[in-house]
């Protein structure tokens, strides 16, 4: 009986094991198609395009649901942090990192460094204005954010130097498909971490009664401090890879719409969800890019030669989405829930098999 | 020496008088009931001690430090825990992330630990993951350890909360009206829990209840507030005996039934 059951308790973790292997054999696969992809032309460049804007807003969705799904409060300043990453990393990139460097050197040393400075940069603007806003909760702290993310964008408008509303440009295309992969793994491995930490059920504590969660024990300007942080950080990170994709950024790309599209994308995908916001990147990017096509095509008619282009229509199609996720379907695809490759055994199995443990013990004591 | 010293505490809600001039003298070990008409101040006094509120006047002295100022996760992280009277659990969050999610200033490692899943975090979540499987196990929770709190039973909540206050090994436990909503015999099991947690894990209470026969039962010394002013002190016996209580409190009772 006790053997059984020690086969039974190992299986349990053998098999958590082996899916864990499963899963890092499939991260290594897609890694190399990063490479493969694009060297032997595997999928046509538009596509590839598409693939590395998901990869970016993965990591704006993952790091916003932070805040928003995991902590419950309602941050609109992501794309506030998006931009000083954008332009810290472009300003490194351009003016100040030597330019005449071989090519691999640039990608593999000088272009990390810019992105992790433009995530630093963003996250500790994200400091600055953490002690202020998180005085404050719900709908303030979405206006306290909100006029962060327009202040950000004013400000770039009116420094003549980095190109003010005209944009910057110069920056190589620095982006490349496994770079984007590395970098969303990273956020989704880190946030994962983070979810399951003490600061993470610190967060989520924060979300369902914040008096209760400080009453017993919980640091909550710490933990809100903290998540805040993290999150900023890699949506800087996220600025950064979209400058070296575009190779050409203005303000006015992060104002509000820009916000409502990663809201759109963690309602979508599920609030307190990591695979709810790798889902919600997924099909939103897909979607737009599927209207886009429609659009086209339906423009090569005469009678819709004058139709407005997506930018306009996608002022419909965000808020519509949003509407009607919230009626239908308020919880999003995953919904809280999560999937089983994304959360530690600890967390997962612990109980069960601290239980089993022990009836195993008691059994092997009375005999 | 007491273990919780309380000199003067007086608070204002505005111009509302909520506590007035309270002195409370705790030593180690006791348990002591505070009754009193709703909004006597009660609950205002738990708040105070543990940081919600700042009081307008006075010293709360726990274990030589004053608590006055300090903030509420810093006094709970040295030893002071709580139960709410209208039960305040993470609804959403499992039996066992509660009492996880309670050991946070217990937990010795760093951010940079918790964000790379270091093998220093691995052995601090394993501890705190049996201490808590431990806690629960003891009261007889550990097999709905995986389900949602807000799917237990009333009274399971209700017990779940104190497991969730332990957590934290505190040495002076609060009790905000442990036992509302609870029927006779509920209450008669939580009068034995009460008395065995305060054995088992060598505790001092406060104990705040409406339920008569809950503190007549189980305190050895009440205190009786009426509008933020406490009215009489004694044991059981003088508290039931006193004209000024039966005339703010037990009177009216007798009189309603």
């Amino acid at each position: 009986m006790t053997t059984k059951d020690l086969i039974q308790l190992s299986g349990l973790k053998g098999k958590f094991q082996k899916s864990q292997w499963a899963l890092i054999l499939a991260l290594v696969f897609f890694f190399a198609l990063t490479f493969l992809i694009p060297r032997y032309g595997l999928l046509n460049e538009y596509i590839q395009l598409i693939i590395i804007y998901i990869g970016i807003n993965i990591i704006m969705a993952v790091s916003l649901n932070m805040v928003n799904g995991y902590m419950g409060d309602f941050s609109l300043g992501h794309a506030g942090f998006m931009l000083i990453g954008a332009y810290i990393s472009s300003i490194l990139t351009v003016w100040v990192f030597p330019r005449n460097w071989n090519p691999i050197f640039t990608s593999i040393i000088l272009f990390p460094i810019a992105v992790t400075a433009g995530g630093l940069a963003a996250a500790l603007a994200s400091l600055i204005i953490a002690f202020p806003s998180f005085k404050t909760r719900g709908d303030y702290l979405a206006l306290v954010t909100l006029a962060f993310n327009m202040i950000c964008v004013s400000v770039v408008q009116n420094i003549e130097a980095i190109g003010a509303g005209r944009g910057f440009m110069g920056m190589k295309k620095l982006t490349t498909m496994p770079w984007v992969f590395i970098w969303a793994l990273i956020a989704i491995w880190v946030v994962r971490n983070f979810v399951y930490s003490n600061l993470g059920r610190g967060t989520v504590s924060i979300r369902e009664d914040e008096t209760a969660a400080e009453l017993v024990g919980v640091n909550t300007r710490q933990v809100k401090v903290l998540t805040f942080v993290i999150s900023s950080f890699f949506a800087g990170v996220g600025g950064a890879l979209f400058a070296h994709i575009l190779q050409f950024i203005t303000p006015s790309t992060f104002q509000l719409q820009k916000n409502v599209d990663f809201l759109v994308m963690i309602y979508l995908g599920g609030m307190g969800s990591i695979g709810g916001s790798i889902l919600g990147a997924v099909t939103y990017t897909v979607i737009l890019e599927l209207l886009r096509e429609a659009l086209t095509i339906l423009g090569t008619f005469p009678i819709f030669a004058s139709i407005p282009s997506l930018e306009v229509w996608r002022w419909v199609l965000a808020p519509l989405l949003l509407i009607l996720l919230m009626i239908y379907r308020n919880k999003g695809i995953m919904g809280l829930r999560e999937f089983g490759f994304l959360v530690p055994f600890r967390d997962q199995f612990g109980s069960r098999f601290w239980l089993k443990r022990r009836e195993l013990t008691n059994a092997n004591s009375s005999n | 020496m007491p273990i919780l010293q309380i000199k003067g505490l007086t608070h204002f809600f505005g111009g509302l008088r909520a506590v007035f001039d309270f002195d409370l003298d705790l030593e180690p070990g006791e348990l002591i009931g505070i009754i009193g008409p709703n909004g006597a101040g009660k609950t205002t006094i738990f708040n105070l001690i543990t940081g919600v509120y700042r009081p307008t006047r006075g010293e709360i002295i726990f274990d030589g430090v004053n608590l006055v100022g300090k903030e509420s996760n810093w006094i709970i992280a040295h030893g002071v825990a709580r139960t709410f009277q209208n039960i305040r659990l993470f609804k959403e969050l499992s039996v066992l992330d509660n009492v996880r999610t309670a050991c946070y200033s217990q937990i010795k490692y760093s951010v940079a630990d918790a964000l790379l899943h270091s093998a220093r975090f691995q052995r601090e979540e394993e501890r705190i993951l049996n201490e808590a499987m431990e806690l629960l196990s003891l009261f007889n929770l550990d097999c709905l350890a995986d389900e949602k709190s807000k799917n237990l039973p009333y009274g399971l909540q209700r017990r779940l909360e104190i497991v969730r206050a332990l957590a934290n090994h505190p040495k002076l436990l609060l009790l905000d009206e442990p036992a509302a909503g609870m029927n006779p015999s509920e209450i008669s099991d939580l009068m034995e829990l009460i008395k065995w947690v305060k054995e088992k894990f060598n505790l001092t209470i406060i104990l705040i209840e409406h339920q008569m026969r809950l503190v007549m039962g189980i305190c050895q010394r009440i205190k009786v507030l009426d509008f933020g002013e406490t009215i009489a002190e004694g044991n059981p016996i003088e508290i039931q005996q006193n004209p000024r209580v039966i005339e703010a409190y037990l009177g009216e009772e007798e009189q309603g039934e």
